[in-house]
């Protein structure tokens, strides 16, 4: 634990509330730096989850790119780091190795894995759920190191119900952190994304199979990178106070009010999965009872905290406060922390782009034109241009300020898909500020 | 005198005025001969007054380090948020003052500072200007460097005008020093009281304010006032034995209970040329802009400076807005404050008492020095 990387938190906030005002914003800024060498030191394990239904040999170039892609994966492994290989169709198979346990990457079993990745064949159904079961059972016995896992498909689960993968995430929360991908263009998004947020990780579309390899290598080695593996924002509250929510919003949006756990009295505790040297911003707003103008009190106390075994202290990594005064200066209270507008505006951003987009599927081109069209006016704002682009593919702008669009008539599939997936990613401040 | 050092404070331990160390039983100050037993300096850190046992919101019993309670969150008082502080002397209370954070306000942002001089009390209040970032150091700093300079330069033979100017411009050349950059100077005004045997000093920049308040009853001022019609002139000569090197000071006999300074503010401005009445002015949402303080963003400081011989017994009242406001004239201040030369410290709490009741909408900072007539006070 010597080279641990350094932790930081900065909040951002505007403390100051009118009369009667219960609601405190802040933004948690989260940064580790140094820490590489504890990166190599960390006991690490990875299992990688390819689809092999029968869909993937439609058109073949899916198979033949899923198998280059888990065969780079396998070489960024570093020496020593546990792994195994699994396929998934109606149910999971262990491709390597052959008993269901993880082993240690060496120069022998890397090339063992690659040779049986490289005789996987396409059939079958999908059932993510199932596939994921066994990635847990996998990663059981190992539960102190950093655990990921990458999960690419190209299809619907359709071989099991909502309620069963539910289940199986419900079991997964927490025990491991998967990177989803999807393939093609026949995968859903909403689905795949229930699934990345539920295991804290992220999820992607690879439109051209070309490009999985690139990928694969990148998710990889990040998982090598990371230094601390489970790590938790604990807040604490007044006890009169209740937290309304905690959202990731940088570098994507996530919400993660529902995954509290209760850990200290007026503390719950947010998990935040594994951490390398890298830097997330989280948004908190915490509901106060009123109080008297003049009064200060601490509305949260933040910690990044890695929570030790049943019965023992966790480890605290960073603290950091967010306050609450009550002021009759209006020109005090009306003021707003620019991050805090910043991420707001970027959080809207998510919700109307995937309102727009469902509405659009749904037939209510008003709601879809009205959504996509707030989109485009918060994107260019936030000057968040990746977004921006993706959005033109969909509309066509008559003017951003003002967010006048029209839908496009013919959208390409894979357009409209990319922008649903990127659809929570964010920017952290507006262009030419930073 | 018993010399039990554990009842020795650390601020008695060094000459107020060359720092030098000094033992408790001891006179005078070994290095530079300066008289310590009447000196209270000005306190580096204030008695703070605050309620023993639990968080002043819901009495929980853990306070965190950051001085939070551990169970409402509620941040507990500072050591600044209520001040007093007492003068004493041989013969009796010499002076003192109180401070507090008011009822609208997070933390207090003025600041004072007391100290005896050989020939009398000296006394400077600060108000942090809020719109200026961390305007409480800028206060604490003024009001510490400004009645350290104005003893040292007493105590080394100074004119009490010429101290004044002086250490005003020492303040404030500390509350630039401050400032990390131009766009971001913490500032405060400043006002100073220097009593001697016979007359009183007050120097000031920005709205703090000083008062005479007179211990003659109002009727018996009338006819005083009408005697000293040549009084007057007989003061004036007299102080210019005191003041012959400066020249320039002119001296105003005190009467009845009176304002001596006149605010450095856009609303003072206004009554002078004429163009609003007092209660216009005062009403006005500009009221509260001062036209001049002190910080690394005000322009050349000058403060005002003038001296008053004081032919009767009185009291010098030095306070910030915070109390101004609820009293503005000398009159309504004097009432108030009832017999500030018997009870100092019972007076500066009444008046912090009376702005609290009356809404504490600013930061309260008041100070008193009972002035004995003189020929009473030898």
């Amino acid at each position: 634990m010597s080279d641990q990387p350094q932790f930081a938190i900065t909040i951002d906030q505007h403390k100051y509330l009118p009369e009667g005002g219960r609601e405190v914003h802040a933004i948690v800024s989260v940064e580790s730096s140094g820490g590489g060498a504890a990166a190599t030191q960390q006991p690490a394990a990875e299992v990688i989850i390819i689809d092999t239904s029968g869909s993937m040999s439609y058109p073949e170039t899916k198979l033949h790119a899923a198998i280059a892609a888990a065969q780079a994966a396998i070489d960024a492994l570093r020496d020593g780091v546990y792994f195994a290989v699994v396929s998934g169709s109606n149910t999971a198979s262990m491709v390597f190795p052959q008993q269901a346990q993880l082993v240690q990457a060496d120069a022998a079993t890397r090339h063992h894995a690659k040779q049986a990745v490289g005789r996987l064949r396409a059939s079958g159904g999908t059932a993510i759920g199932s596939w994921l079961r066994l990635a847990d059972q996998l990663f059981d016995p190992f539960q102190h190191g950093i655990r990921h896992a990458i999960l690419l498909t190209d299809g619907k689960n359709q071989h099991e119900t909502d309620a069963e993968l539910d289940a199986v995430l419900y079991r997964c929360a927490d025990r491991f952190v998967c990177d989803c991908r999807g393939i093609g263009t026949d995968w859903e998004v909403a689905e795949l994304r229930k699934v990345a947020n539920a295991l804290l990780g992220g999820v992607g579309l690879v439109a051209d199979p070309k490009d999985l390899v690139a990928d694969f290598r990148a998710m990889t080695e990040a998982a090598m990178g990371k230094a601390v593996a489970d790590v938790a924002l604990r807040v604490w509250t007044p006890q009169t106070a209740k937290v309304r929510f905690v959202k990731q919003v940088l570098p994507t949006v996530q919400d993660l009010t529902g995954r509290r756990v209760d850990s200290a009295p007026q503390a719950g505790d947010y998990p935040l999965g594994a951490w390398g040297a890298e830097s997330r911003d989280y948004h908190v707003c915490i509901e106060v009872p009123p109080g008297d103008v003049g009064k200060e009190l601490r509305a949260g106390w933040i910690k990044l905290v890695v929570p030790g075994p049943p019965g023992q202290e966790a480890q605290v990594l960073a603290t950091g406060n967010v306050l609450v005064s009550w002021t009759d200066d209006v020109a005090l209270s009306t003021k707003i922390n620019a991050r805090v507008a910043h991420y707001t505006g970027q959080a809207e951003l998510t919700d109307v782009i995937q309102q727009g987009l469902q509405a659009r599927k749904d037939g209510d081109l008003d709601t879809a034109t009205a959504r996509l069209g707030r989109a485009v006016q918060l994107a260019e704002e936030a000057g968040n241009d990746a977004i921006t682009a993706l959005l033109r593919k969909v509309v066509d702008v008559e003017d951003a300020a003002t967010g006048t669009v029209r839908l496009k008539r013919n959208v390409d599939k894979a357009d409209e898909m990319s922008l649903d997936t990127q659809s929570t990613k964010t920017v952290r401040t507006r262009k030419g500020e930073g | 005198m018993t010399e039990d050092p554990s009842v020795v404070k650390t601020a008695e331990l060094s000459c107020p005025v060359c720092d030098e160390v000094v033992y408790p039983g001891e006179d005078f100050c070994e290095a530079c001969g300066h008289r310590l037993d009447e000196v209270a300096p000005a306190p580096p850190a204030a008695p703070v007054v605050r309620e023993a046992g639990g968080c002043t919101g819901c009495g929980a019993q853990a306070i965190d380090g950051d001085g939070y309670c551990e169970r409402c969150g509620l941040r507990q008082p500072a050591d600044r948020d209520h001040i007093e502080i007492e003068l004493p002397g041989p013969g009796g209370v010499l002076a003192a003052g109180a401070s507090d954070r008011g009822r609208r306000y997070s933390r207090n942002e003025d600041s004072f500072a007391i100290a005896a001089h050989s020939g009398g009390v000296a006394v400077v209040v600060c108000d942090g200007v809020g719109s200026s970032p961390d305007p409480d150091e800028a206060s604490l700093a003024a009001a510490h460097t400004g009645v350290t300079e104005l003893v040292t330069l007493l105590e080394a033979g100074a004119d009490p005008a010429a101290a004044t100017r002086d250490a005003a411009l020492r303040a404030a050349e500390a509350v630039a020093a401050l400032a990390p950059s131009p766009d971001a100077a913490p500032s405060c005004t400043y006002v100073s009281a220097v009593t001697g045997p016979s007359t009183v000093t007050v120097g000031w920049v920005g709205d703090s304010r000083a008062y005479w308040l007179s211990a003659v009853p109002e009727a018996e001022v009338d006819t005083a006032e009408v005697d000293t019609g040549e009084f007057d002139v007989e003061e004036a000569d007299t102080a210019e034995q005191n003041t012959a090197d400066q020249g320039t000071a002119e001296v105003t006999a005190l009467g009845a209970s009176r304002q001596l300074t006149d605010d450095d503010s856009w609303a003072a401005i206004m009554v002078a040329r004429g163009a609003l009445t007092e209660a216009e002015a005062e009403a006005h949402p500009n009221a509260h802009v001062i036209t001049a303080w002190l910080g690394a963003d005000a322009d050349e400081v000058r403060p005002n400076v003038r001296t008053f011989s004081v032919p009767g017994p009185g009291a010098v009242l030095v306070c910030s807005d915070g109390l101004w406001n609820y009293l503005p004239r000398a009159e309504q201040l004097a009432a108030a404050a009832g017999d500030a030369a018997a009870d100092p410290l019972g007076t500066v709490r009444g008046l912090v008492r009376h702005a609290l009741e009356a809404g504490g909408r600013d930061n309260i900072t008041v100070t008193v020095i009972p002035v004995a007539a003189r020929g009473n006070g030898a």
